[in-house]
């Protein structure tokens, strides 16, 4: 069972934003999705998730094709994104942000509603359950997106840039709530992150991408000493 | 003189209350597709001819009639003449309405013609009830009784129901909901109905007390609404509803309070009234929370 992008390409006019790529995440494991402004992250993960059709290459699930399917299909089959910016609804409630993809997959209200209670205890947000999303702070924002992904049991988890604008003790937080999720769900997670310190210490592999293509990918420790993955992030002279 | 102001009154609320009910459907539409349904005239002037067609044989045939052709028709127009334009540019969006909205209205005259035709429907409404001394229209009370139990009932629908919330949701950032696994369709279909039950209650209280149908009698009722639809706030359903409510007592006060000779600038005054309204409240007088964060 692995989410994969298999020789995928995506063009915009004359931007090849990637060109070739090929990807895979297992459950369990935490991929860090790395590479300068402009490498194409983002419209990976927007292939990964049905925001994107590849102009060629295929997205499949367990070996099933993917390609084209609408981003509602995706989340259905268990994977689910977030965004650069959190994208609560602000004019629902916390409790009620966390409930819309429950009763949307077809759970009873009722039912929704415990499980969220027990999501929202989980992220210490149980307190704020019935204010509105717009009266959270930006870490409890971070804390509530993540436990609206986490209502629909995602098979795989696809978070973009996480840790932006988060302090070092919140991002170090942030990191133990993404292990956890991992050790209680068992999902796959891939990670979008400029944050080298916190994709060092929390990935198991890394993908690192630049001006579209693949650089490099490997462990934390082979990412680090690979001369490609310094001269894209330093420039040929300091590799 | 206090009946004369409490009657006055209540003509204000009962107005108010159908244009509430006409920019609840609109601002609905608009919140799930950004969509402003210029067409929305069109479902309340269908309704008005079902209305025409069955009050003959019965009161509760002629409701049933015009909610059953105005969702009807709602959903036939999102299905055929939105639903292919999902995605598209507002501007797009706008003309397709217009597009739709004429068309519809230039078949109407080419099958039943341009004329007005009278319609007695309702007549039990027409007397009046003396209440504390004031004596007042039943079908006024009447109106305000159906408003408020509809602008109830939709917010209940939408606070306490599973689609309710996923059409919030999706009113508010429609891309997230998707992600979610909100389905888009069902959503945007039921809005749709929504809105075109609403357009059927308007129709119905209207054609009673205007006893008239004709295929242009919900361009003015829609045009007025959706200024309400943007003083109250583009997006927020219930700066919608107290929009219309606003521009509908606005109307009426205009009406009762200008001297003669500058009643027929009643709507001029009106909209000075919108445009002071929009200088200082740009957003609105309630506006959608999630509107700017739009994906």
């Amino acid at each position: 069972m692995k989410l994969a992008a298999e020789r995928v390409s995506v063009r915009f006019g004359g931007l090849v934003a990637n060109d070739d790529v090929s990807l895979a995440i297992a459950p369990g494991e935490v991929l860090g999705l790395i590479g300068p402004n402009g490498a194409g992250k983002t419209t990976l993960v927007n292939m990964l998730s049905g925001f994107q059709r590849p102009h060629s290459g295929a997205i499949t699930l367990a070996g099933s094709d993917m390609t084209g399917h609408r981003p509602r299909a995706f989340a259905r089959a268990g994977i689910v994104r977030s965004f650069q910016a959190v994208r609560l609804f602000r004019g629902l409630t916390v409790s009620e942000n966390v409930e819309v993809g429950l009763v949307a997959c077809g759970l009873g209200r009722a039912a929704a509603r415990r499980r969220v209670r027990a999501l929202l205890a989980d992220f210490d947000l149980l307190r704020r359950a019935a204010q509105p999303a717009s009266s959270l702070s930006y870490g409890e924002e971070r804390r509530a997106g993540l436990a609206r992904a986490l209502a629909l049991e995602p098979r795989f988890l696809l978070l973009d840039e996480p840790a932006a604008g988060l302090a070092a003790a919140e991002a170090e937080d942030l990191k133990r709530a993404i292990l956890s999720i991992r050790d209680r769900y068992g999902c796959g997670i891939l990670v979008i992150e400029h944050n080298m310190a916190l994709v060092m210490s929390l990935c198991d592999r890394i993908h690192v991408l630049g001006g579209g293509k693949t650089i490099a990918s490997g462990r934390p420790d082979e990412i680090m000493a690979d001369p490609a993955v310094r001269t894209a992030y330093l420039g040929r002279a300091a590799a | 003189m206090i009946g004369q102001a409490v009657q006055v009154l209540v003509d204000a609320v009962s107005v108010g209350g159908l244009y509430a009910l006409t920019a609840l459907g609109i601002g609905l539409i608009f919140g799930v597709m950004r969509l402003i349904n210029f067409a929305h005239a069109q479902l309340i002037m269908i309704a008005g001819y079902a209305v025409l067609l069955f009050f003959a044989q019965s009161a509760v045939l002629a409701v049933l009639g015009a909610v059953a052709g105005a969702v009807l028709l709602a959903l036939v127009v999102e299905r055929m003449a939105f639903r292919p334009l999902r995605g598209a540019d507002p501007a797009t969006l706008l003309i397709a309405s217009f597009a739709v909205s004429f068309l519809i209205e230039k078949m109407m005259i080419m099958l039943v013609g341009s004329r007005p035709k009278g319609v007695d429907f309702l007549p039990m409404l027409a007397g009046q009830v003396e209440i504390a001394g004031v004596r007042l229209q039943l079908l006024q009370l009447v109106t305000i009784l159906v408003s408020v139990v509809l602008l109830v009932a939709t917010t209940w629908f939408l606070k306490s129901t599973r689609l309710g919330l996923e059409m919030r949701a999706a009113a508010e950032n429609f891309r997230m909901a998707e992600v979610l696994g909100i389905r888009a369709n069902r959503v945007i279909a039921s809005a749709f109905a929504i809105s075109g039950l609403l357009a059927a209650a308007v129709a119905c209280l209207f054609v009673a007390q205007t006893g008239l149908v004709q295929p242009r009698m919900g361009l003015q009722l829609v045009i007025i609404a959706f200024v309400g639809t943007v003083i109250g706030g583009l997006g927020s359903l219930p700066g919608a509803a107290f929009g219309g409510f606003l521009v509908g007592v606005a109307t009426i006060l205009l009406e009762a309070l200008l001297p003669p000779e500058l009643r027929v600038f009643r709507e001029a005054f009106l909209f000075v009234g919108v445009a002071v309204v929009l200088i200082f409240r740009p957003q609105g007088l309630i506006p959608a929370r999630g509107l700017a964060g739009r994906i």
